[in-house]
Order: structure tokens, then C-alpha cells, then sequence
């Protein structure tokens, strides 16, 4: 019996916007699920439903075993963490902090000392009597945090919490709610449209487009075995490489030929002969004198630890091969390349499912 | 350029400012200074009279006999002006206050549900500023005879509360509608009721915007002469109505305690007012204008 579970959720806004369009999801208790999706794909509405911000259209919300769908927000026991910092401007950093331990009727005292010590760990100590509008937008997304951990609800949602702040603040906060989940082992979903956050963080990844979830699984799941040409093309930095083409029946025998081409690769696999999409990831294309591909560089990125050259092969689009910091090519260079079978990925033409 | 500017907001202060100031120079005068046929605008300490018992000097004897005297009792009236500036005072504040209360509750749920026809409603609640409020009178009138309202605060103060909800209701909303959802969204999650919520993010965010909607509301309150006249000839008698008696006074009209009267009665509000200008202005143009 999973500890959260969200069933056939729905929300269609006023306006007729179908934000949400059938959530199924069943989250284990201590599981830190982050929700990953582009701007506008559902991922706020579906964690405002969780929250009880937002009466879904149909569907259930049922948290450990209790069908909360009807339930006020202050009923569920959630921590919520708002994508843009929503500190109350009239309190300080103290009261802000205090005041959703207040609602549980906790002693004064108590909740003094719990202030105390979340702010110790969190390093907020010398901010307490300032006002929000006194603190840089870092300093206000901690205590954003602050005030979801000081209690210890059933459920933490947090939407995209680390959206607004700078690069180095930002893994320095990644790490801190990793481990602090961890530590209180309490259910999480946290959304993003950050790819590399989600990877980094996520016991599972929660692929969302459109208002479905199109793939669930732990990261290395969905990067390596992504369920749809969406999932494939939304995660991974470089992205895949995509070739458009057909498979082919031949002498009993079957290859992937892409569009505008002779050129004959293997499958690896039995895949259905028709339209299909090849995909292959940027680190499993590598040169090789007798490769099937021909192409000349047209970019050379170098990415500190690595580099990505791009490649017009006369296909729809360029291909991205990974190569090592030290292996720079000249622009205009011709080259060959190859790939492995094993690696490569195959969706419908049409549906972009995965085949 | 700037000098045009400063030139028009000169000459617009001197017009504008003219009245109070003549009605601070009357409130320091004796009562004959005041109906001499010579304006006198020149306070001394004492006037020499004219040998030939003719006045057409500008120069008159500065006095606070007008403030001494605000608290004694007129030939003709009740009571001394003190009684009519607490009336106007209760039923100014406590009419003020309610319309504020009832406003912001009303323009909360406009601002933060879904109500059907909310449209329709709100230009209703202003429509009712449309009409004249002398149109109505008469029904007023034999309602509150039906009901023993009349020469009540109760009733002045009912029929202020109402006069002024429409503003109100308007003006709340602007200031609503800027306060961020999302401060109760996390008041709500953080384990509080709607009602908790509203009391303790909307109201302390929402105060200046309450403080000046109660300043219109009070103004508007003072001010009113038509309806206090016609409901009230004993004990709630208002400031306004009360001078406007004084008219047919057996000993002539003692202008310097009007003007003193009228002075204590105004300069609170335009001080007040003067205070929270920078709020008045997001008001009057219903939050349109975000600082
Ligand atoms: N209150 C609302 N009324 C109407 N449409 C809304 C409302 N809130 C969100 N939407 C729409 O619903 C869709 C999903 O929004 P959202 O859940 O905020 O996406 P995400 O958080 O993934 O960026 C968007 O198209 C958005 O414009
Ligand atoms: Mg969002």
C-alpha cells in the first residue's frame, strides 16, 4: 500500500484549460519523487491538488490510506514550498518561520527552540529579526525552506524551490534538501523543469508533458530507457541525437535507413518494418574510419570536462558526438562515425512512442 | 516650464487654501469685526477706533473669546457645540467603521472566489452612487418614521454605513486584488482556516488601504447635511446642521465661534488626510496605479 497516491486527477481551469488531464501515481513512503516537465505542462496545478490549493476537476488524492480529496489544505498536513518565496513581508524571518508551527497549537517555548535549532542548521541565525525585504533572494528561498522543515508534515511539495536562485546557490541548496529529506525521510514531491536537478535529486523521476505523466522511473531509467521521443529529447544535456527514417525488410533481414539516404544501419533487435525515429545518445556516437556515417563538423563546444561536436551529416538534424576535453576538431573537418547497436533507440514516426 | 508649473500650483494653493484661511482670521475675531462692512484680515492686540466712529480700517483685535465661548450654550440651541461635534464624531466613526468592515469582507470574497455574475454585482454595488441621494428622501424618511429612527445615532449611522459601502466595497478590492494570493496559499497549507487567514495576512496588509477608505467614508459622513436635516431635529443633531441653525439665531449668527467650531471640526480630517495623500491617490484611482 503506497503512502501517497494521486488517481485519474483532473483539472480543467474556468477558462476550459485542461491543465491536468489524468494523473496516476503512487508514491512510496520516505520517496522523493520530483515532478520534471517544460513551463506550462501541469507540474504546479498537480502539486496545488495535492496540497488542497486547487479542487480538482475528478479524481483522487489520498494520503496515507486517507482520501483527503475533500479535505481544507490546513486538514492534509503538507509543507509547502511556493516557486516564488512566499514569506509574509510583515512578519520577520522569526515570526515567518514560527507561525506555521503556531497553527499546531505548539507551546511558546517550543516553538522558539524549534526555530532556533532549524535556523542554526540552515544558517539563518543572524537573519532572524530582519524583514523579508531585507534578505537577498537566496537568504529568502532558505527560509522559504526553513519554514517547510521546521515542521515535520506527512508530505513536503516544493515547486521548483531553487528556480530563482544563482548557479552556486543552487547546488549548494540541492545538496541540503537531499540530504535533509533523507534525514527526515519524509515523502516529497518536488517539481522542476530542470533536467539535471531532477536527475540529481530524484529517487524517481516523474516525466510530465501536457498534462500527463509520460514516463515514471528512477533517473537512470529514464535517461537510458525513455518511453517516448519526448522523454528522450526533454532529458539529458547534450540531448539525443534523433534520425528520422524507416526500417527495411531485406533478404529476410531488417536495417534502420534514414530519410534522404543509402545509408544501412543494424538494428541490434527486432523492431516493426515502417516509420520509425533512431535515437541515440551523444556519448555512444563515437568516430570510426568505417562508420556508416559520413559527415563534416560544423561546432566544436567545449564543455570543460568535455566536449560536444556538432556534425551535418545530411540528415534532418546535426548529430551531437561527446568527445573527450582534449579531442578538438577543426570546423569543416570530415569524419565518419559510428554507433554501437546496442544503444540505439527506436520510436513510431508517428506516435513518437518508444518501439 | 517650471515655472508655469509652479506658477499654477501656486495660484491653485492660494484659491484653495483662501476659505480656511479666512475661516482661521474670523475665528480669532470679535463678533463686530466679523459683519464690519471693511474686510479685516490684520490681527493686533487692540484696535484704536477711528475718532469719527467710522470703520473702514483692515486691522482688527485678535481674540480667542471664540474658543472660550464654543463651550457655552447658544440662545436657541440645546446644547453647546462640544454635544454636536461628539454626534458627528460617533456617527461619523462608527459609520465609517462599519462601512470598512462590511467593505473589506464583501470586496474579500469579490477579490479571491469565483461568484457568478461578479461583474454584475460589483457595477450594481456602484450604481447605487448614481443616484442623487436627495432622490430618496422621502422614502427614507417614512422608513424611518416606520421604524422610530429618526433623532436617532442609529439611524444616521445606518444610512451613512450604506451611503458609503459601495465606495467601500470599490476601493477595497483595488487594494485586495494587489495583496499576492499566494501569502494566504501559504497560510492555508501552513495549517490556518480561511477566516484565520484573512485575519491575519489580509487584514495587516490591507490596513493603509482600510485607514484611507475609512478617511473617505468619514469625510463623506461629516460632510452630510441633507439627510441629518431632514431625520433629526433633537438629539442627533449633527455640526453641520447645527451651524446651519444657528442662522435664524435671535442675536444674529456668532461667526467667529462658527468659524472656531468649524476649525476643530476640519483640521483633524485634513491633517489626517494630509498623512496618508500617498494612499488617498492609489485609492481614488481603484489600485490602478501600483507604486
Ligand atoms: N488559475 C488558472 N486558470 C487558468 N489556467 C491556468 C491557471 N493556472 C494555470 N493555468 C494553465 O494551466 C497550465 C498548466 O499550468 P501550471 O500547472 O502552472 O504549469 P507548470 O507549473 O508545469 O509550468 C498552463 O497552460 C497554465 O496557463
Ligand atoms: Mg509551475
Amino acid at each position: 500500500m503506497s503512502f501517497l497516491q494521486l488517481q485519474q486527477l483532473k483539472k480543467t481551469f474556468a477558462d476550459g484549460t485542461e491543465a491536468v488531464k489524468g494523473v496516476d501515481l503512487s508514491i512510496d513512503e520516505g520517496e522523493f519523487i520530483v515532478l520534471l516537465g517544460p513551463s506550462g505542462c501541469g507540474k504546479t496545478t498537480t502539486l496545488r491538488m495535492v496540497a488542497g490549493l486547487e479542487a480538482p476537476s475528478d479524481g483522487r488524492v489520498i494520503i496515507a490510506g486517507q482520501d483527503v480529496t475533500r479535505l481544507r489544505p490546513a486538514q492534509r498536513d503538507v509543507g509547502f514550498v511556493f516557486q516564488f518565496y512566499a514569506l509574509y513581508p510583515h512578519m520577520t524571518v522569526e515570526q515567518n518561520i514560527a507561525f506555521t508551527l503556531e497553527s499546531t497549537g505548539a507551546a511558546r517555548r517550543e516553538c522558539r527552540e524549534r526555530v532556533a535549532d532549524v535556523s542554526r542548521v540552515m544558517g539563518l541565525g543572524a537573519l532572524l529579526r530582519r524583514y523579508p525585504r531585507q534578505l537577498s533572494g537566496g537568504d529568502q528561498q532558505r527560509v522559504a525552506l526553513a519554514r517547510a522543515v521546521v515542521r515535520r508534515p506527512k508530505v513536503y511539495l516544493m515547486d521548483e524551490p531553487l528556480g530563482t536562485l544563482d548557479a552556486d546557490k543552487r547546488l549548494e541548496m540541492r545538496e541540503f534538501i537531499r540530504s535533509r529529506q533523507q534525514e527526515m525521510k519524509v515523502t516529497t514531491i518536488y517539481v522542476t523543469h530542470d533536467q539535471e536537478e531532477a536527475m540529481s535529486l530524484a529517487d524517481r523521476v516523474v516525466v510530465m508533458h501536457e498534462g500527463m505523466i509520460c514516463q515514471a522511473g528512477p533517473p537512470t531509467e529514464v535517461y537510458d530507457d525513455p518511453a517516448s521521443l519526448f522523454v528522450a529529447r526533454f532529458v539529458g544535456s547534450p540531448g539525443m541525437n534523433f534520425i528520422p527514417g524507416s526500417v527495411v525488410a531485406d533478404d529476410g533481414q531488417r536495417f534502420f535507413v534514414p530519410h534522404q539516404s543509402q545509408a544501412r544501419m543494424p538494428l541490434g533487435r527486432d523492431v516493426r518494418p515502417g516509420p520509425v525515429t533512431l535515437g541515440v545518445r551523444p556519448e555512444y556516437v563515437y568516430p570510426s574510419s568505417d562508420g556508416p556515417i559520413a559527415g563534416s563538423v560544423v561546432m566544436d563546444e567545449y564543455q570543460g570536462n568535455f566536449r560536444s561536436i556538432h556534425i551535418d551529416t545530411g540528415f534532418a538534424h546535426n548529430l551531437v558526438m561527446r568527445a573527450g576535453d582534449a579531442d578538438a576538431r577543426a570546423v569543416g573537418e570530415s569524419i565518419r562515425l559510428s554507433f554501437n547497436a546496442e544503444h540505439t533507440r527506436f520510436f513510431d514516426g508517428n506516435t513518437g512512442q518508444r518501439l | 516650464m517650471k515655472i508655469i508649473r509652479w506658477l499654477v500650483i501656486v495660484v491653485y494653493f492660494s484659491v484653495a487654501v483662501m476659505p480656511l484661511a479666512w475661516l482661521a482670521i474670523t475665528s480669532f475675531k470679535l463678533k463686530e469685526d466679523t459683519i464690519s462692512p471693511t474686510a479685516k484680515f490684520i490681527p493686533v492686540a487692540s484696535k484704536i477706533e477711528s475718532p469719527d466712529g467710522s470703520d473702514t480700517s483692515v486691522l482688527f483685535t485678535a481674540s480667542t473669546d471664540a474658543y472660550r465661548r464654543l463651550g457655552a450654550v447658544n440662545i436657541g440651541s440645546d446644547y453647546s457645540f462640544f454635544h454636536y461635534l461628539a454626534n458627528s464624531l460617533i456617527i461619523g466613526a462608527l459609520s465609517a467603521l462599519s462601512a470598512v468592515g462590511l467593505g473589506t469582507a464583501c470586496a474579500y470574497g469579490f477579490s479571491r472566489f469565483r461568484i457568478a455574475g461578479a461583474k454584475d454585482w460589483l457595477f450594481f454595488i456602484l450604481s447605487t452612487r448614481f443616484l442623487p441621494p436627495l432622490a430618496v428622501v422621502v422614502p427614507v424618511f417614512m422608513m424611518y418614521r416606520q421604524f422610530n429612527l429618526q433623532n436617532t445615532h442609529v439611524g444616521l449611522i445606518l444610512l451613512y454605513t450604506s451611503f458609503n459601502l459601495s465606495l467601500s466595497v470599490w476601493l477595497m478590492k483595488g487594494f485586495i486584488d494587489d495583496i499576492p494570493r499566494a501569502y494566504e496559499d501559504a497560510a492555508l497549507v501552513d495549517g490556518y482556516s480561511r477566516l484565520q487567514a484573512f485575519w491575519r495576512i489580509i487584514v495587516p496588509h490591507a490596513a493603509t488601504g482600510m485607514a484611507v477608505t475609512a478617511v473617505f467614508c468619514l469625510i463623506s459622513a461629516l460632510n452630510e447635511y441633507g439627510f441629518a436635516m431632514a431625520l433629526n431635529s433633537s438629539r442627533a443633531v449633527t455640526v453641520p446642521v447645527y451651524f446651519a441653525g444657528l442662522q435664524g439665531n435671535i442675536s444674529g449668527v456668532p461667526w467667529p465661534q462658527v468659524a472656531a467650531g468649524a476649525l476643530v471640526f476640519v483640521v483633524p480630517v485634513a491633517v489626517f488626510t494630509v498623512l496618508v495623500r500617498k494612499h488617498l491617490l492609489r485609492g481614488v484611482t481603484f489600485g490602478t496605479i501600483k507604486q
